[in-house]
């Protein structure tokens, strides 16, 4: 779980990734596979406590803090949106509460996923950036 | 296949402009007439010609324009009349949609007629419009609501309506086709046997209006509720049908004007019907523009529709059925053209996001009837809805689309 690289660098492998996809298949492809590569999440996280509102699936998203980091790990009962709870994961599990509250996450609008997803289901993807903030958020104020 | 339909639906398609379009680059198949159905030129058109040529108040003006303006407002409810067979024409009241229809007969007959200990009839099909309006009524008057159950399939069990029913019942109000499902409901029966005891029934035909011929005097029902949207109409303007002596016997929902007589600051005396219920300026060019839509249903015929939507149905059903782990929920004779499903290890969500990337436009989710899809046991499913000018070759689209969709998700 460590992470050594910023943000930033993390960002731009993904948009690097994406763009030597030429169909919207390949991008998919790439999404849900992630999503099966996710580490499971203890079902115990798996409640109402967890769960990030606004999404048509459930996603739940658990984190804590070690030596000054913070680590996210979640699920979805939908395998994209499973995909794109391991995408921010990926991004930014395993940083400085500071690091993630500033993490513009502009790559989200340069791979075009925002365009892929109907509007309501980026307001999904909206909501768990939201909560990873906020949980970062709270690891702040408490360190 | 090669369409044999004896049923012009390349003509029919012409005339709704939206159809022209694509999405993510692939021809739009839109499969959420449920959720909404398209427009017509011509209702596209009556709002334009509305606003450039006669955009006045109604009722009340005397110019040319606010004539004209209430005419055409006038002739629209004379045309919902003849669409629902109504006895008169004051007995239609236009509201925004089916959700306000029913919550004007919640509060509006609620409020009046309700006492402590009276029960409501609702059924597990109805949408949340038709449940959290008598809840919020029931709240209020210590009224209990009771819940028609279904089978497996969604059809209601009739046997446990007939227990409910006692003098007690005050109001059955129940959904004529399921939105989430396509079931029809035998309404006919609902109505008899509520009456025999006295109580009123309300039909939400939010999904019937358009699909079934609906005789609102031979139905015999107390309230007959639908949304313009869904008919090809606009959306922001819907019809509250009511017996007359119902309607005269409610009080007024809003105050303020087009509903009074007169007032002074002692005492106002309303208006008659249908005034009494339109309060404030109305959504007059929405409200004309559902005339048009009425009229594009009434030249295509709602019998040959129907035909060509069983047809679709049909089609869909028995390509669906060949894939694996797929059911359809409320897989009964009586239906609107509606398919609902799920897919075993697969969500609805994923995939409506990539049919959506195949230009494909389908429901998923609970449909606002989630205490109807946690009786079935499920999360949600996914909807196919299909209108007068949706094809066989757009079932073929789904259908491989589908079967590309599980195998990326699988
Ligand atoms: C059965 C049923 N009832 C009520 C409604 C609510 O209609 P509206 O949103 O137009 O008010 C709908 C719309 O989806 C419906 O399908």
């Amino acid at each position: 779980m460590e992470s050594y690289q910023p943000i930033s660098a993390t960002e731009k492998e993904i948009i690097e990734d994406f763009s030597m996809f030429e169909t919207w298949e390949d991008k998919y492809e790439y999404i849900i596979d992630m999503g099966k590569k996710l580490a499971p999440l203890n079902d115990s996280f798996k409640t109402d406590d967890y769960k990030i509102k606004g999404c048509q699936s459930s996603v739940w998203i658990h984190s804590f803090e070690k030596d000054g980091r913070v680590y996210f790990e979640g699920d979805s009962d939908a395998v994209i949106v499973k995909g794109l709870v391991s995408l921010m994961i990926h991004v930014l599990s395993g940083h400085t509460p500071q690091a993630i509250i500033d993490a513009p996450l502009g790559f989200i609008d340069e791979v075009g996923l925002s365009s892929h997803l109907a509007q309501t289901r980026s307001n999904g993807l909206r909501a768990m950036i939201k909560q990873m903030k906020l949980d970062a958020t709270a690891f702040k104020l408490k360190g | 296949m090669a369409s044999t339909l004896p049923y012009d639906v390349q003509a029919i398609r012409t005339e709704f402009p939206i159809l022209q379009r694509t999405v993510k680059g692939k021809p739009l198949v839109y499969f959420d007439n449920a959720a909404t159905a398209q427009k017509p030129k011509q209702v596209i058109d009556a709002i334009t010609h509305y606003y450039s040529h006669y955009n006045a108040n109604i009722h009340r003006g005397l110019h040319t324009l606010a004539d004209e303006a209430t005419a055409a407002f006038e002739a629209s409810r004379s045309a919902v009349q003849t669409f629902i067979q109504a006895k008169h024409h004051e007995e239609i009241i236009f509201t925004k949609g089916t959700t306000e229809s029913i919550n004007l007969v919640a509060l509006a007959w609620g409020n009046a007629f309700l006492n402590s200990g009276d029960e409501i009839i609702i059924s597990t099909l109805e949408h949340h419009a038709n449940i959290v309006p008598w809840q919020m009524i029931a709240e209020k008057k210590d009224v209990v609501i009771k819940v028609i159950p279904i089978d497996a399939d969604g059809r209601l069990d009739m046997e446990a309506f007939k227990k409910m029913l006692s003098p007690k019942t005050k109001m059955v109000s129940v959904v004529h086709a399921s939105n989430a499902l396509g079931v029809v409901n035998p309404v006919e029966d609902i109505i008899e046997l509520a009456h025999q005891h006295g109580s009123l029934v309300m039909v939400d035909g939010a999904q019937s209006a358009v699909h079934l011929d609906i005789d609102v005097q031979k139905l015999d029902c107390d309230f007959f509720v639908f949304s313009g949207h869904k008919i090809y109409g606009p959306t922001g303007v819907g019809v509250l049908y009511g017996k007359k002596h119902l309607l005269e016997s409610m009080p007024p929902f809003l105050g303020g004007g087009e509903m009074i007589k007169e007032v002074t600051f002692e005492k106002t005396t309303y208006n008659e019907l249908p005034f009494k219920f339109e309060a404030g300026t109305p959504n007059i060019a929405d409200v004309i523009a559902i005339h048009p839509a009425i009229e594009f249903i009434n030249r295509i015929g709602k019998a040959a529709v129907r035909k060509h939507e069983a047809d679709l149905l049909a089609y869909a059903s028995t390509k669906l059925r060949l894939i694996e782990g797929l059911q359809i929920r409320g897989d009964v004779e009586e239906k609107v053209s509606v398919v609902s499903f799920t897919i075993d290890g697969i969500h609805p969500q994923d995939l409506a996001i990539l049919l959506d990337n195949q230009g494909i436009a389908v429901r998923t989710g609970h449909h606002c009837a989630q205490p109807l899809m946690s009786c079935l046991g499920i999360v949600g499913t996914t909807r196919a809805s299909f209108a007068a000018y949706n094809t066989i070759e757009e079932i073929d689209v789904l259908i491989e689309a589908l079967n590309k969709s599980i195998r990326m998700l699988k």
